[in-house]
């Protein structure tokens, strides 16, 4: 290969021989010119401001915004988590960890055979794709509009299940107790099941 | 289905056929599936499996069939029809009407299949999952109300069972039925409503359960252990090799964050095939029970402390320096190990008081593992024979794999069994084995015996004097062939490697100087201590009297030995190696803690011969194997093994090589009865499931232990006016158990040898029992 550069178009080397580039518009512009830029300036300073007061005023996110994960409940207070694992199959950046475990008589925490014993979300790893909540065969995986997830850790960035579950509304029994009495698990996924019985506990 | 070349060229026939345009050659009679596999082209199926025989039950393997240019007029199920020639054969690939078919029946099976894929234990490594997606409709037409059925139901404590998710493709019952012999499940019921169903009357308390676990293609057998533990994309597997009994399984061990979650039957034709047993399959939690031990412990003031590593070393070299010292390795070992172990007792030591043997065990066995060493008899010799003589040996309690394959050639070509034991078990009743009853050394030289005959003899043997004598002795007269099958997994390695007072690595006899000076040279030592080291009851005999001053112990359960060890290891200096807490533990003076066999590499000798070496499963760089701790305290005694690890261990035992020089002289013990007065005699062996040690916190696979009864005769029963339950009294304790009424000699009496209610450890050492009526 040739050392020399060979310039790609002809003229070029001699323009760059040159010291400087002469300027054709001497002078100042004319008075119509300058107000005309300076129409600019004052027009905007009748314009709504774009600035954001954040984070003394915190304005709402767009209704489908991608923010923190919620598991959520049904009606009466049982997770709607069945531990799958699906949500961690599905996650493209390896962010969660899923363990299940067997619902038992004395402990059960939501319908069927089978619940989410550990759940972590590592938002270290989140993209925020949803393809997780896509994948939830029960919808207990939801993303809710919380953005503020900055922290001065790494390990506070690993929510676990107490994080992620829906706070118990009035009504809600918390887990662990028996199913709507008379139901099972395909009411439930039915959402047949709309409010907690007296038998399952105190209600919040 | 695996053929070896060895199959190819010697096969008699060949049929032509075209699958899919491709011309292929196979075998006669091979199935039109198999020789699609053959070609890399892949029918659904479920029911199929190479190891069982055809039954066509799916039907979801239907292909387009024509022969001679006659095609038959629907498509044909290609698992159940042999290979003609001259045969075109159409899959789903090429044939629409073979993919119409296969996506009709796809759907028929989903009618039904509940939709509770997320939930299931199957889910991610699902037959049924993956063939609708490759062969079924993306949509479901089936609008009607699905069969349900409660669920799950326990049909064991360890196996559970969805009838809903079954698609009645009987692969667990043919095993049960055809592999195993143990025919407690079966299908019940016909039309929609057909079903899994058990014998009420008989839980499904197969020792090979798990394998129906293993093979069921949905997910409707699931195992209790593993309920919802993980899913198949969070598990790391690596093949490995199970380390409880010296059948020598293949096993696949699967791992999520360095936590052992399941094994598995691995594949290998020529040892296990696809099977294995529960306890294989299940018994792992050992490993991580709580009693592990994580650092070194050091007497201070009678108690043990946490250590150092340094300290545990300098302490333990100042115990063994020195002083007249002895090693007992027990036969849990990998074949590295127990090299390392005899290689410190006779160079660091100077000493050949080394055994293997935490059991029942005779000068006479020393004699004829000489004999063993080195030697091979195979899964291939049981295949190839026409006669198999059981000696002292249980197989299904013993060495569950060598009782599947001998049943197989007891219902494929007919093998005759023949067993000498005290009465029909219910192992022997699958083998449909004669049963030999009596005097054990004068019914093997009533056994017919020719050259393609093995005579299979356990480790129990040991117990009767003569016993070995006559095997070799029958063995050498007919030409018959001898396989030794221990019951624990590192005995066979201990033996090659040399673990024995008698023997050197490879066979090489102490007796020998050629041998000695060969191995010294080897090890590059000036000499070998050239006196017969002691036995396992010599051992503790000498330690008891103050011969013996210091003891190195590996995995030894001291209730195992048939002497009372106790005030031997309380007078003596005790070296400890375990994983756990263990009897030994409280006579310890220095415990070093070692790597289970997850957390290290090496080998294990089956008692083929085989090596079946495996890799570190658990990448824990906190745990040494037993090599690497003896090369350590070697060093610290400053006469270093020559080794660092186990890799460079089994590198040195594998130049050695095998010994072509003399051998150790066959043993020479005449039989002598054994009385040791009472008025009964008791006999006994281990069950497969039974309270060892490395079944602990186990609770599903202990669900399915047999329970113990006592088995006497109806002579004996009536002489003491036993009915229901008998007292057996010995010097130490009492056992009660329920009585089974036997055909078999009179006053005997066997019970397992260590199951629960039934530990004969209880008794007492001496043997001496007294046995009566219980209230």
């Amino acid at each position: 290969m040739s050392n020399e550069l060979i310039p790609s178009k002809d003229g070029a080397l001699e323009r760059a021989a040159q010291e400087s580039i002469p300027v054709s518009n001497t002078g100042p512009a004319t008075l119509g010119k300058q107000s005309q830029g300076f129409g600019v300036t004052f027009a905007t300073m009748f314009k709504k401001v774009n600035t954001e007061q954040y984070p003394e005023e915190k304005v709402p996110t767009a209704p489908r915004f991608h923010g923190r994960h919620q598991l959520n409940r049904y009606p009466d207070g049982l997770e709607r988590c069945i531990g799958c694992e699906l949500c961690a199959w599905a996650c493209p950046a390896d962010a969660i960890y899923v363990e299940g475990a067997s619902n038992t008589e004395d402990g059960r925490f939501s319908p069927g055979e089978r619940f989410g014993r550990v759940y972590q979300i590592n938002y270290l790893r989140c993209i925020f794709c949803g393809l997780c909540i896509e994948a939830c065969p029960t919808r207990a995986l939801t993303m809710t509009n919380e953005y503020e997830l900055a922290d001065d850790g790494r390990e506070k960035l690993i929510y676990e299940k107490q994080d992620l579950l829906a706070p118990l509304m009035p009504g809600m029994v918390a887990p662990p107790h028996a199913m709507f009495p008379g139901t099972n698990d395909g009411d439930y996924y039915r959402g047949e099941v709309t409010t907690a019985h007296p038998s399952q506990g105190e209600q919040v | 289905m695996t053929l070896t070349n060895n199959e190819v060229a010697t096969n008699v026939e060949m049929i032509t056929l075209t699958i899919d345009g491709f011309e292929v050659a196979v075998p006669k009679g091979t199935l039109i599936i198999r020789a699609a596999e053959m070609l890399g082209i892949q029918v659904p199926r479920f029911c199929d499996h190479p190891l069982l025989d055809p039954v066509g039950a799916c039907r979801q393997c239907l292909v387009d069939v024509e022969i001679n240019g006659r095609a038959f007029p629907k498509p044909q199920a290609s698992c159940t029809m042999p290979v003609e020639n001259g045969m075109v054969v159409k899959t789903q690939l090429t044939s629409p009407v073979a993919a119409k078919a296969q996506q009709g029946v796809m759907e028929l099976l989903l009618i039904n299949h509940p939709l509770d894929c997320p939930v299931c234990d199957k889910g991610g490594e699902c037959p049924l999952q993956n063939q609708a997606m490759s062969t079924g409709r993306g949509e479901s037409r089936f609008t009607g109300v699905k069969r349900t059925f409660p669920k799950p139901i326990n049909i064991s404590s360890q196996v559970l069972l969805d009838r809903e998710r079954c698609v009645l493709c009987a692969r667990c019952t043919r095993f049960s039925d055809q592999i195993s012999g143990d025919p407690f499940i079966t299908l019940n019921e016909r039309g929609a409503l057909q079903q899994v169903g058990i014998y009420e009357k008989e839980p499904f308390e197969s020792y090979f359960s798990g394998n129906t676990i293993q093979i069921c293609p949905v997910g409707a057998l699931t195992g209790a252990a593993y309920r919802f533990r993980s899913r198949p994309f969070d598990l790391v597997s690596t093949p490995s090799v199970c380390e409880h009994c010296a059948s020598g399984c293949a096993l696949r061990t699967d791992v999520r964050r360095g936590v052992v979650l399941r094994r598995l039957a691995g594949d290998d034709a020529e040892v296990n095939e696809e099977w294995n047993c529960d306890k294989g399959r299940w018994a792992f939690q050992y490993a991580t029970s709580k009693n592990r031990l994580t650092t070194p412990l050091v007497r201070v003031d009678g108690r043990l402390v946490p250590t150092s590593w340094p300290d545990a070393l300098a302490t333990a070299a100042a115990m063994l320096e020195g002083k007249r010292s002895a090693v007992l390795t027990g036969g849990r070992l990998t074949v590295e190990d127990a090299y390392a172990y005899q290689k410190f007792a006779r160079t660091v030591l100077g000493t050949n008081d080394i055994d293997f043997r935490a059991r029942s065990a005779s000068e006479e066995e020393r004699a004829f593992l000489g004999q063993i060493a080195g030697t091979s008899t195979s899964y291939a010799d049981i295949d190839a024979a026409g006669h198999v003589v059981l000696v002292a040996f249980e197989p299904e309690e013993e060495s569950p794999i060598v009782f599947l394959r001998l049943r197989r050639n007891v219902l494929s070509h007919n093998l005759t069994v023949s067993t000498i034991a005290p009465f029909r078990s219910a192992g022997s009743k699958k083998l449909n084995a004669t049963v030999i009853k009596g005097d054990e050394v004068a019914a093997l030289s009533g056994v017919q015996l020719d050259e393609h005959s093995v005579i299979l003899v356990g480790e129990r043997a040991a117990r009767t004097p003569g016993l070995y004598t006559a095997v070799l002795e029958a063995s050498k007269k007919s030409g018959a062939k001898v396989g030794w099958v221990p019951r624990r997994a590192g005995e066979r390695g201990a033996l090659e490697a040399g673990a024995l007072g008698n023997l050197l690595p490879g066979g090489r006899p102490v007796s020998d100087p050629s041998a000695r000076v060969d191995l010294a040279s080897a090890w590059d030592s000036s000499s070998l201590p050239a006196e017969i080291g002691r036995t396992s009851d010599e051992i503790i005999m000498a330690a008891s009297e103050g011969t013996l001053i210091s003891l190195v112990v590996a995995g030894v359960d001291i209730d195992d030995l048939p002497v009372d060890a106790r005030a031997a290891l309380q007078k003596a200096f005790v070296v400890s190696f375990e994983i756990r807490e263990s009897s030994v533990t409280e006579f310890a003076d220095v415990v070093f803690p070692v790597a289970a066999v997850v957390e290290k590499s090496g080998t294990f000798v089956n008692w083929e011969g085989r090596a079946r070496s495996f890799d570190r499963v658990l990448d824990d760089v906190s745990k040494f194997s037993d090599a690497r701790v003896l090369s350590m305290l070697a060093k610290e005694m400053k006469r270093p093994l020559g080794f660092g690890d186990t890799t460079s261990a089994g590198r040195e035992l594998h130049a050695l090589g095998s010994w072509d020089g003399a051998r150790v002289s066959a043993p020479t013990a005449s039989p002598k009865s054994v009385d040791q007065g009472g008025n009964a005699q008791l006999i006994s062996w281990r069950m497969l499931l039974d309270l060892g040690s490395l079944q602990e916190d186990e609770p599903h696979l202990a669900g399915t232990a047999r329970k113990a009864v006592a088995r006497i005769s109806t002579g004996t029963a009536q002489k003491h006016g036993i009915s229901s339950a008998i007292k057996i009294s010995g010097e130490a304790g009492v056992i009660t158990l329920p009585v089974e009424i036997t055909e078999m000699q009179d006053d005997l009496v066997w019970i397992p040898e260590n199951s629960i209610n039934s530990q004969i450890r209880s008794l007492g050492k001496s043997g001496r029992i007294t046995i009566g009526a219980a209230s």
